[in-house]
């Protein structure tokens, strides 16, 4: 007797809603174990959390804080899974969308009339995104080297690049030694709303929209979703897919490449150690869980935001070690991205004698 | 793909329905002052974190009944220090310790818009109406403890685990090399740049690299105890920092210089409290006793007890201070002068190496 998974060929309507109500609740449920064995009421850490991240203005804005890296580095990599091409680099894209800001805000600003500066940083930050993400997508194209290996090794490159920066040649004169370049001018400031959220929202919104159109009405996008639902089909048809897998990466590198920029020109105003905290790694759960689908991402990303604020606000209310919150958050993307396997495949018990007439990926 | 789509839209609705539902507010008024203290790493480091967080619980001890605290620990150093500082505040602190040099900025913006909580940075430069500095000439221990090392060096090589290049850390290194010199002429310390306060691995593997270049006394400017467990596993002595060490490491750890808060957090929140708490800029010494120099190891000889016994009194009783000349750097040149004693501000910006000392600081 064996297990095996078979992909549904019709997901039935009741399971897409019953599943992820289920996994939320396990999550919830699991999550509660783990604050009980702290001696925590899971409903009052639980209130605290929504509270946190929700429940006034400024938690609102945190959250959306949190949420704009997120939403652009999320929108970024879902457009390349959607074809199948696995960046894992949005993390290092991200760095070197961020350095290229730095260095127009450090080094070109004084060149620049005002109101050029943050184009000029936008511009740089999306083509060095880009072009970060270019070259695993050319190795890929070209000689076929798997994007997994190249996207996340080039990850290392990028951060250490950064860190190099602001330890070495562009660390603040007058920092006192300490690490970090010295603040941008004020001209390279992303405008902010209320609290700390900034323009970077507006950029997460055009960019949604920018990939919803491309995918739904170009015929670029008609060729990726070809490629993403049959790569052999779409070599027949005529599809070049080393060309669509240069665009795409361009794509997906240019919007990471530009939440580094937000990032550091709507938040940090310097370069700095923490802009690399892992929203690449983290956008590729965002992407899945929306299931690829842009404005399903914004949301998700929002979503994540709150539980990284709410669970930061656990910490500080009911003075719980950090871990406990992490432990949280890791359970309930555990159970929703566990859950949506058992929607789009079905469990089949397969007695011994019978013989399997379907792989892993066949049809039952 | 619908279905796709509906699968997305209820996990959103989850995640309404729940987030609404735990909306109600459980909060208790407390009639007692809330505290923050802000922590760059942990309280289990046993170093840097520990001795504020054990003058916390001397705070909570006798100030109890009037005041509660809140801990945050592992904040990292960036733009996410201010969002934990806010929090605290938004959570009800109406007194803030941050308690690295990092959180200077971040405190200085929080401090702008809270003008009614008072922020009390430790180690940085900047105040506000609000915003208090507060250190300790923790270079006078460090002196001491130089001392000691100096006279029980048999390589006459010291090898010295340190943070980053900023004057804080640059002072110890002097003060302690000044101490070595003072009894050992022939003697140098090597200094090793881990660029982080708080990584044990990294902190263990400086040591080791040290140990194995010939060091035989190891001392740090580090968060934790790994430099000096290191030492003794090579059967080398060491010096601890921030902590008494020998209570965790052993009679390998010949002194330690230490950090003692418990004094000035109680003094400080109970002038708040009074109403007469004004913005300072406090720098303590060994008269004090916010720094100290911790219980000789057994294997320090008599001799050596009372030789440095006297030298704590000179410094005890202000007649003398390490930093009076002749002090000559790196070079040779004679940078204090015979009969002259620097500034504080001169020595809060120090950015030169004493002779003695074998490495460099990173250039600007």
């Amino acid at each position: 007797m064996r297990i095996s998974f078979e992909k549904r060929l019709e997901q039935s309507r009741l399971s897409a809603i019953l599943v992820p109500v289920f996994s939320f609740v396990m999550a919830l449920i699991f999550g509660a174990m783990i604050l009980l064995a702290f001696g925590v009421n899971p409903l009052q850490a639980y209130t605290v959390m929504v509270r946190g991240s929700i429940g006034s203005s400024y938690a609102l804005s945190e959250t959306l804080v949190k949420a704009i890296p997120l939403m652009l580095t999320g929108l970024g990599v879902s457009i390349s899974f959607r074809m199948l091409f696995w960046n894992i680099g949005a993390e290092g894209q991200l760095a070197m969308g961020g350095i290229a800001a730095a260095f127009v805000a450090l080094f070109l600003e004084k060149y620049l009339p005002p109101f050029l500066v943050l184009p000029a940083m936008m511009i740089a930050a999306i083509l060095a995104g880009a072009l970060w993400g270019l070259i695993p997508a050319t190795l890929k194209a070209v000689i076929g080297v798997n994007e997994i290996l190249t996207t996340l090794m080039m990850n290392y490159i990028a951060i250490l690049f950064v860190e190099y920066l602001y330890f070495g040649p562009w660390r603040d004169p007058d920092g006192f030694g300490f690490p970090g370049t010295a603040q941008f001018p004020e001209t390279a400031w992303l405008p902010r709303f209320t609290g700390r959220i900034h323009f970077g929202i507006i950029f997460a919104i055009i960019a949604a929209a920018l990939i919803w159109f491309i995918l739904n009405h170009t015929k670029r996008g008609y060729e990726i979703r070809l490629i993403g639902q049959n790569p052999r089909a779409a070599r027949y048809t005529g599809v070049n897919i080393g060309r669509n897998i240069l665009v795409v990466m361009l794509l997906s590198g240019g919007l990471a490449g530009l939440a580094g920029m937000a990032e550091v020109s709507g938040i940090a105003h310097r370069l700095y150690s923490g802009l690399t905290s892992g929203y690449g790694y983290t956008a590729i759960i965002i992407a899945w869980l929306a299931s690829l689908n842009p404005w399903g991402i914004l949301v998700v990303a929002f979503m994540m935001g709150g539980l990284i604020v709410g669970g930061d606000q656990i910490q500080i209310a009911m003075q719980t070690p950090a871990a406990v919150a992490q432990v949280l958050q890791g359970a309930i993307l555990f159970f929703m991205l566990g859950g949506s396997i058992f929607a789009n495949y079905r469990v089949r018990i397969i007695k011994n004698l019978e013989k399997s007439k379907s792989g892993a990926d066949g049809y039952g | 793909m619908l279905k796709r789509k509906v699968m997305l839209i209820s996990v959103l609705l989850i995640f309404a329905v729940v987030l609404s539902a735990c909306g109600s507010p459980a909060a208790t008024v407390s009639e007692k002052t809330k505290v923050a203290f802000i922590y760059i790493g942990q309280p289990g480091d046993l170093g840097w974190t520990f001795e504020h967080d054990r003058g916390r619980l001397m705070l909570e001890a006798e100030l109890g009944d009037l005041v509660e605290t809140i801990t945050v620990p592992d904040v990292s150093e960036g733009p996410d220090a201010e969002k934990a500082i806010r929090d605290v505040v938004e959570a009800g602190a109406k007194i803030v310790f941050t308690t690295s040099f990092g959180y200077m900025d971040p405190t200085l913006a929080v401090a702008e818009q809270y003008p009614d909580v008072i922020f009390e940075h430790c180690s940085g430069y900047k105040t506000a109406d609000n915003m208090s500095t507060y250190f300790g000439r923790i270079y006078q221990p460090r002196y001491l403890s130089g001392l000691v090392a100096g006279s029980m060096t048999e390589a006459n090589f010291i090898g010295y685990v340190a943070a980053f290049p900023i004057p804080e850390v640059v002072r110890g290194i002097n003060a302690f090399t000044l101490g070595v010199k003072e009894v050992n002429p022939d003697a140098k310390v090597h200094v090793v740049w881990s660029n982080t306060w708080y990584d044990p691995v990294k902190e263990r593997e400086a040591a080791i690299a040290l140990l194995d270049e010939g060091a035989d006394i190891i001392t740090q400017h580090q968060d934790t105890t790994e430099p000096q467990k290191a030492a003794m596993e090579y059967e080398k002595l060491s010096v601890g920092y921030d902590s008494d060490m020998a209570q965790f490491v052993g009679d390998t750890v010949l002194t330690s210089p230490v950090w003692n808060w418990g004094k000035y957090y109680v003094a400080t929140v109970q002038s708040v409290l009074d109403g007469t708490w004004e913005p300072h800029q406090y720098w303590g010494g060994l008269a004090d006793e916010v720094v100290k120099l911790a219980d000789f190891s057994p294997l320090v000889p008599e001799d050596i007890k009372l030789m440095v016994e006297a030298k704590k009194a000179e410094l005890v009783s202000g007649d003398w201070d390490v930093f009076c000349g002749p002090i000559a750097d790196q070079d040779g040149t004679v940078v204090v002068a015979d009969g002259e004693c620097m500034e504080d501000g001169d020595m809060l910006g120090m950015a030169w190496f004493v002779d003695g000392v074998v490495g460099t600081i990173p250039a600007e």
